[in-house]
């Protein structure tokens, strides 16, 4: 337990305002985002040893979910109808803008591979643009991690150093959930491994961040709400789904059903990651005191 | 370009790429002097033609705006204290007031962040949103370490103060600043200003108001110094404001490294998932 905090605020105020970005866009942009990346980079690497019906669902997904996940984002703009005006401009100190590119290349190469992989026309250039969204994908599924951090939300800023990792943790676990429910069990094979190598990464990086681990100032008061309120309870479900995933993957070898159960429970894990994170950035916000008190220390300390 | 993230910034036009930019302008509001009459507030409404933002009684003494926001550009805080002050001084109630902005950061994270570019520094090195190119996207909203940024659900866009770039423009004292009638508000060149904040200081505590400090005028500061800055009689965090901000993107260069070792393990992991048979 953290104990109770002493401060001063203005009226219990908070002093930031409370991020706009909300249920279900973000949380589902960052789920769509990963899943994306993580199957247009296994789609290259199965096209290239050869394995053409993994290659197939993963270049199909890594389409399907970009644009699911652009989408969303687009959703969320206070003005959708000036989307385009994300690249107006390439912006270095902007994730944002950033991001917007790499989404803006993610999408084509997807789109691309898929059509041609679908349509058989242009086998070539689908190759190409398969394999240049093994780049883009990477970028796609992690720099949201940047995305979240380089803001004044205590809850995210504090966490930049872990939110990438949990990010590309989950996506690898999301693209083999994926894939193991779409592909026969015979094809399934890395998508198994990736499954159980993302949830790995994806349970210690929110272990870490739910114990304050890596933090540089009060770590159990900034990571206090990723183990409250809403967040908490998403946080642990996700864990839950997220071991029980990882158990069905290693049994998904030798039983489709255990595949598909397996590959529902990863994506259940990774959706409740992702609304976590918001919702403790959301809490992070409202209440003063995770404000307040690192920086009054800070200061008391310099 | 070794400060353009963080830390003090001589010439904050130049370094955003204006030659020839006239003096940094900003606000000093010393709020020793504020007598809560929120004649900013009204004078920034009648002029910016901002909406009204609800016309709710919150209970907090006379506050009844609550914060800065979408719609609030001028925000004057009502802190009511009581406190045991000196011996034979019996204990009094004070009545804090001060009128709070947009700080106009030497580094402000609300422009860092915009995709868009919107938000631009002016030739004043005030930052300002340009709504014929805002998206909404609500960024800046969440970069803001001091909340001041919002966006009008109505509206889809972000607004904030302008420090009233159409009438510095002209010569003209913004429109809160105009109307203050103690000069609480002041408005001018920053140097000047911040001389004028530290003769200020000097005499309160000189008088034995000990208590009285400045908030925002230090370049070496997390935001490497505030275009809009005051003077505090109480900590900060009394006000609603932050003890110690620091504008995000000084970490950027740090989360862009752990994000790209992020990447390539997603990249690693992906590929050693194929070293298997099957």
């Amino acid at each position: 337990m953290v104990p109770r905090a002493e401060f001063r605020s203005y009226y219990g105020r908070p002093i930031l305002k409370k991020p706009r970005w909300k249920a279900p866009h973000m949380p589902g942009y960052l789920y769509l985002g990963g899943l994306s990346g993580a199957s247009s980079t296994m789609a290259a690497l199965a096209d290239a040893t050869g394995r053409q019906r993994l290659a197939l669902t993963g270049r199909i997904t890594a389409a399907a979910a970009g644009t699911a996940g652009a989408g969303l984002l687009v959703a969320e703009l206070g003005r959708p109808e000036r989307f385009l005006n994300m690249l107006r401009m390439f912006k270095p100190t902007s994730p944002m803008s950033v991001g917007s590119w790499i989404l803006a290349g993610q999408g084509g190469f997807t789109m691309a591979a898929a059509a041609s992989a679908v349509t058989g026309i242009a086998p070539g250039l689908g190759r190409a643009a398969g394999a240049a969204a093994a780049v883009t994908g990477p970028l796609v599924a992690t720099y949201t991690g940047v995305l979240l951090a380089d803001t004044a939300v205590p809850a995210w800023h504090e966490a930049y150093r872990h939110l990438p990792l949990l990010f590309a943790g989950s996506s690898l676990a999301s693209g083999g959930a994926v894939t193991m429910i779409a592909t026969p069990r015979g094809d399934a094979g890395p998508a198994r491994r990736m499954a159980l190598l993302g949830a790995g990464l994806e349970l210690a990086a929110a272990g870490a961040l739910e114990r304050g681990m890596g933090l540089r100032e009060r770590p159990e008061l900034v990571s206090e709400p990723y183990r409250t309120g809403r967040a908490g309870v998403l946080l642990r479900t996700g864990r839950a789904l997220t071991v029980v995933g990882a158990v069905g993957a290693v049994a998904a070898s030798r039983s489709r059903a255990a595949g598909v159960i397996a590959g529902l429970a990863l994506t259940g894990g990774a959706l409740c990651t992702r609304f976590a994170v918001l919702y403790a950035g959301h809490a992070s916000a409202e209440d003063p005191k995770y404000t307040v008190i690192p920086q009054r220390e800070r200061r008391t300390v310099s | 370009m070794s400060n353009s993230l963080y830390g003090p910034l001589p010439d904050v036009a130049e370094d955003a790429g204006y030659t020839g930019a006239p003096e940094r302008r900003g606000f000093f509001t010393d709020t020793s002097v504020c007598i809560g009459c929120k004649a900013c507030e009204v004078a920034c409404k009648e002029w910016n033609a901002v909406p009204d933002d609800g016309f709710a009684l919150t209970g907090m003494s006379y506050d009844n705006t609550g914060a800065l926001g979408a719609s609030t550009w001028r925000h004057v805080a009502f802190v009511e204290q009581t406190r045991p002050r000196q011996v034979g001084d019996g204990g009094d109630t004070r009545w804090l007031m001060a009128s709070d902005v947009c700080k106009h950061c030497t580094h402000a994270a609300c422009l860092d962040v915009c995709p868009t570019g919107a938000l631009i520094r002016t030739e004043f090195a005030t930052v300002v949103v340009q709504s014929d190119v805002c998206n909404g996207c609500a960024y800046c909203v969440s970069a803001c370490p001091y909340g001041v940024i919002d966006r009008r659900e109505d509206d889809g866009r972000a607004w904030k103060c302008t420090l009233c770039y159409d009438r510095i423009g002209d010569g003209l004292e913004p429109a809160c600043a105009k109307a203050c009638p103690t000069d609480s508000i002041q408005y001018g060149p920053l140097d000047e200003l911040r001389e004028r904040a530290r003769a200020r200081l000097d005499a309160l505590h000189e008088e034995g108001v000990t208590e009285a400090r400045l908030y925002g005028e230090d370049e070496n500061d997390g935001v490497g110094g505030a275009g809009a800055f005051f003077l505090l009689l109480d900590e900060p965090e009394v006000y609603g404001l932050p003890p110690d901000p620091v504008v995000t993107t000084r970490d950027l260069p740090a989360m862009w490294k752990w994000a790209g070792g992020a990447a390539l393990a997603l990249a690693g992991g992906v590929a050693l998932s194929f070293l298997g048979r099957r």
